[in-house]
């Protein structure tokens, strides 16, 4: 069983490239548990077909300890199984604690056993590492790649080099792994060089170059991947190329993450000044 | 606990290593370079200068990690020491249960209705128990059910919340939640952010009960006590029953008491404190916040009193007396003065003859450590070392340094109220003139002298002592008594040295006043006297060699 963690910048796409991702794995026939690390709850819909309905964090709270592996897993799309941590409101309690407390409970409940023959664990995590609890699946060995899905946009650049700073703070105790950078594409000049340069100073690859299309939205409209609502489209083969390249992937590095002023060089060098 | 080889660690009594610079060296020498420059600054031999000067003391400042510190948290000195003695008020921890339940009467403070139906509450501790869903959810929901409930089984007249570690992490708004109740309810709810993590010790969270006491409770009922001499005594808390004592000598004295902050008191004690024309402070560290907010406010004087030691609460009722300026108090008070001496005295002189010359080491609060000294000189003990836990540097040098005072980040952390006179209350009690008079007879107002201009030359002034410094100093003056806290008693007992709490007086008490200072007094010819610690050691831990005979052959 793989366990691959999804980090990267808010509103980069996280969300939409795992499902997308998952949804080709699931395609080549691939036993994949998605679990969603962010209290919104929206890591799964696209494979769900709609908002799953009963996260880790609420079941736990209705049911008290007894809670049933069933009652927190929704099969989505290619029998792609799904899983919501949950959390608060916005403002309130602590959704790190919250995450903690879900990845825990899974692992009691033998989410992860073998007799689940798995291929594939991944884990969406909100935005930044904002605290301990957004760290939890790349601590104590909860999942052994990372990818980062980044743009040609400097905020998203700064964001992924900080999350390697991270990597390498539990590369050392855990053993997580860089496996690469996935550059969602923002149409920004010069994207796919600046990433490609950004990989090689931070010491990995860029996986795959997804280009902007908006058939991503329309599917995402439809509350399905582009996978499942347009199989002949181009879009879904980027998608499909994406699953195929990670599935594939047998380079895992702990990243050098990049001095500030070293990165906003590179930022003049490949974006801003060309 | 610093591990030193043996060879390392015998101190040779002819040496200068006993001399207290010598000894001051001896303490800082395990310590790494910049912790040592840190603790050298708050490690002082004494020298009162001409005009009592005393060197600058470093104190309130962070606990260096890894040291073992006698301190506590912002939570204990919120929640524990300033509200916990009151008996009406319902005080609810929100957190989880073991900040509620540690925190529980564990101070012995005691309480006296004065009516048996009255609501006494101290006897229960109130948590709303936090558990994982409430941290990850937000705990206020909890918070206003636990509200709800103390309200349908008690009916208080007010209930406090109190913030623990977690509720400031997760960001619960407790005081929205206790505004709401408030409305709701319509009974006094009100909350405090006192996080344990706020401060650099427990003298944050008597900063933040002093602001919430004046913010929430007093002034709330203009009905004015009878009597002629009107006072509050602020910054006693009732360990081991010492109010009742002062509430007894007050009484004999014709002083009424409005409200004591906090020991043995009432909701609306503090509702109508503000009507009171004096403000007595004992622990300056904890209180003196409420009593510098009144006097802007209402206009009450403060002064500095104490209690502890017989000639001290004799001066103290002097000094009281000199305030309201009456000769018919006057002439009362040293009636009562000479009622009580001879038994003191008689007492005294019998205890003094065995404990004359013996020495005591005091580590403990934010003035005990200075107001018991009295009561070792007045049996003859020298003190040879002091120390505070939390408290600042005005209460070891006086409030003379509070103006070139520096306050750090940590200080800023907590909030200082803006205060303006009260529009209709404010009353000045004394006149310019006769306040002038009052100082130009050596009476002053607002001045505490802290601990350092009262203590000899060349003993050791020690703040936030640490483990391994109270285990050299013992090792060094092997003092006939060490007086610190629950945490240190057995440590130090098992080095062969009786130690007396005064924070909690183990079992003792009261010790303020005229029969408290009797009781002490006996109680320290009881603990330097026992023959007990000299059997510490097994006989064959002095001499391995046995000899015995056979019982036949």
């Amino acid at each position: 069983m793989r366990k691959v963690a999804i980090y990267g910048k808010g509103g980069i796409g996280k969300s939409t490239t795992t499902q997308n991702t998952v949804a080709g794995l699931a395609e080549m026939g691939r036993k994949v548990m998605v679990v969603g690390c962010d209290p919104k709850a929206d890591s799964t819909r696209l494979l769900l077909g709609g908002l799953s309905q009963s996260t880790v964090l609420d079941t736990l709270r209705s049911e008290g300890e007894d809670v049933e592996l069933e009652d927190i897993r929704k099969r989505g799309f290619r029998g792609a199984i799904c899983v919501e941590s949950g959390g608060p409101e916005p403002g309130v309690g602590c959704a790190g604690r919250g995450i903690i407390t879900s990845i825990n409970l899974l692992e009691q409940l033998g989410a992860y056993s073998d007799d689940e023959e798995l291929d594939y664990v991944f884990y969406d995590v909100l935005g930044d590492v904002v605290c301990g609890g957004f760290a939890m699946p790349i601590r104590e060995g909860k999942a052994q790649e990372i990818y980062i899905v980044v743009s040609g946009e400097m905020m998203a650049m700064y964001a992924a080099n900080n999350i390697c700073k991270g990597i390498v703070k539990f590369a050392e105790a855990g053993g997580v792994r860089l496996g690469g950078l996935i550059c969602n594409s923002r149409k920004v000049d010069n994207e796919r060089e600046m990433i490609e340069a950004f990989a090689e100073k931070l010491g990995t690859q860029m996986v795959h170059f997804v280009p902007r299309d908006n058939m991503v939205q329309r599917a995402e409209i439809n509350r399905k991947t582009v996978i499942d609502f347009d199989p002949a489209h181009p879009q879904a083969d980027e998608y499909r190329t994406l699953a195929r390249k990670i599935e594939e992937n047998t380079m895992h590095v702990v990243p050098k993450p990049m001095h500030t002023d070293e990165l906003e060089k590179l930022l003049i060098e490949h974006g801003l000044a060309g | 606990m610093a591990v030193l080889k043996s060879t390392e660690s015998k101190l040779d009594l002819e040496n200068e290593c006993l001399s207290p610079d010598g000894l001051k060296q001896e303490l800082l020498r395990v310590y790494p370079t910049k912790v040592a420059r840190k603790r050298a600054k708050q490690i002082v031999v004494n020298k009162v200068k001409e005009g009592g000067g005393v060197p600058e003391i470093g104190a309130n400042t962070r606990t260096v990690p890894g040291i073992i510190t006698q301190r506590g948290c912002t939570y204990a000195g919120c929640k524990g020491v300033v509200l916990g003695p009151t008996r009406d008020i319902v005080n609810i921890t929100h957190g989880p249960i073991g900040c509620g339940f540690y925190s529980w009467l564990t101070r012995r403070n005691q309480t006296r209705l004065e009516n048996p139906k009255d609501h006494q509450f101290m006897t229960y501790c109130f948590s709303t128990d936090m558990q994982d869903e409430d941290i990850v959810f937000g705990g206020e929901k909890k918070l206003r059910a636990a509200i709800q409930e103390a309200y349908d089984i008690f009916k208080p007249k007010a209930i406090s919340i109190f913030a623990t570690c977690p509720v400031g992490l997760i960001g619960d708004d407790i005081h929205a939640v206790a505004r709401e109740m408030r409305e709701k309810l319509g009974i006094n709810v009100f909350g405090f952010s006192c996080e344990g993590y706020k401060g650099v010790s427990q003298s944050a969270g008597h900063h933040i009960a002093n602001n919430g006491l004046f913010t929430h409770i007093i002034g709330l009922d203009d009905t004015a006590p009878k009597g002629k001499y009107k006072m509050n005594l602020l910054g006693e808390y009732n360990i081991g029953g010492d109010a009742f004592e002062l509430d007894r000598i007050f009484k004999e004295c014709g002083i009424t008491l409005v409200a004591t902050f906090s020991g043995n008191s009432t909701y609306d004690q503090f509702s109508i404190s503000h009507t009171a024309d004096l403000n007595a402070v004992m622990c300056h560290r904890s209180i003196n916040y409420v009593a510098e907010m009144m006097e802007k406010k209402f206009g009450i004087p403060w002064i500095k009193i104490n209690f502890i030691g017989a000639e001290a609460t004799a001066k103290s009722l002097r000094k009281i007396a000199k305030y309201f300026d009456e000769p018919e108090l006057t002439e009362r008070v040293e009636e009562v003065i000479a009622r009580e001496m001879p038994e003191i005295l008689r007492v005294r002189e019998e205890v003094r003859r065995r404990c004359e010359g013996k020495t005591a080491m005091l580590f403990v609060g934010g003035s005990r450590a200075h107001h018991y000294q009295e009561l070792f000189k007045e049996i003859g003990m020298k003190v040879i070392a002091a120390g505070y836990e939390f408290a600042h540097r005005d209460d070891y040098e006086g409030r003379r340094v509070l103006s070139g005072l520096k306050v750090d980040a940590d200080s800023r952390n907590i909030e200082e109220l803006e205060v303006h006179e009260d529009p209709e209350r404010y009353r000045p009690r004394k006149t310019t003139e006769e306040i002038e008079r009052l100082r130009r007879e050596g009476f002053s107002f607002k001045d505490y002298e802290g601990m350092m201009p009262e203590m000899e030359n060349q003993t050791l002034v020690i703040d936030d002592i640490s483990h391994h410094e109270t285990d050299k100093l013992i090792e060094a003056y092997k003092p006939s008594i060490f007086c610190a806290g629950i945490k240190e008693k057995y440590v130090v007992q098992k080095m062969g040295i009786p130690l007396k709490q005064l924070h909690s007086y183990d079992s003792g008490g009261p010790y303020a006043g005229f029969k408290g200072a009797v009781n002490f007094y006996r109680e320290m010819d009881r603990m330097v006297n026992s023959k007990v610690w000299s059997y510490l050691k097994a006989p064959w831990q002095t001499n391995p060699e046995l000899s015995a005979k056979y019982a036949c052959d």
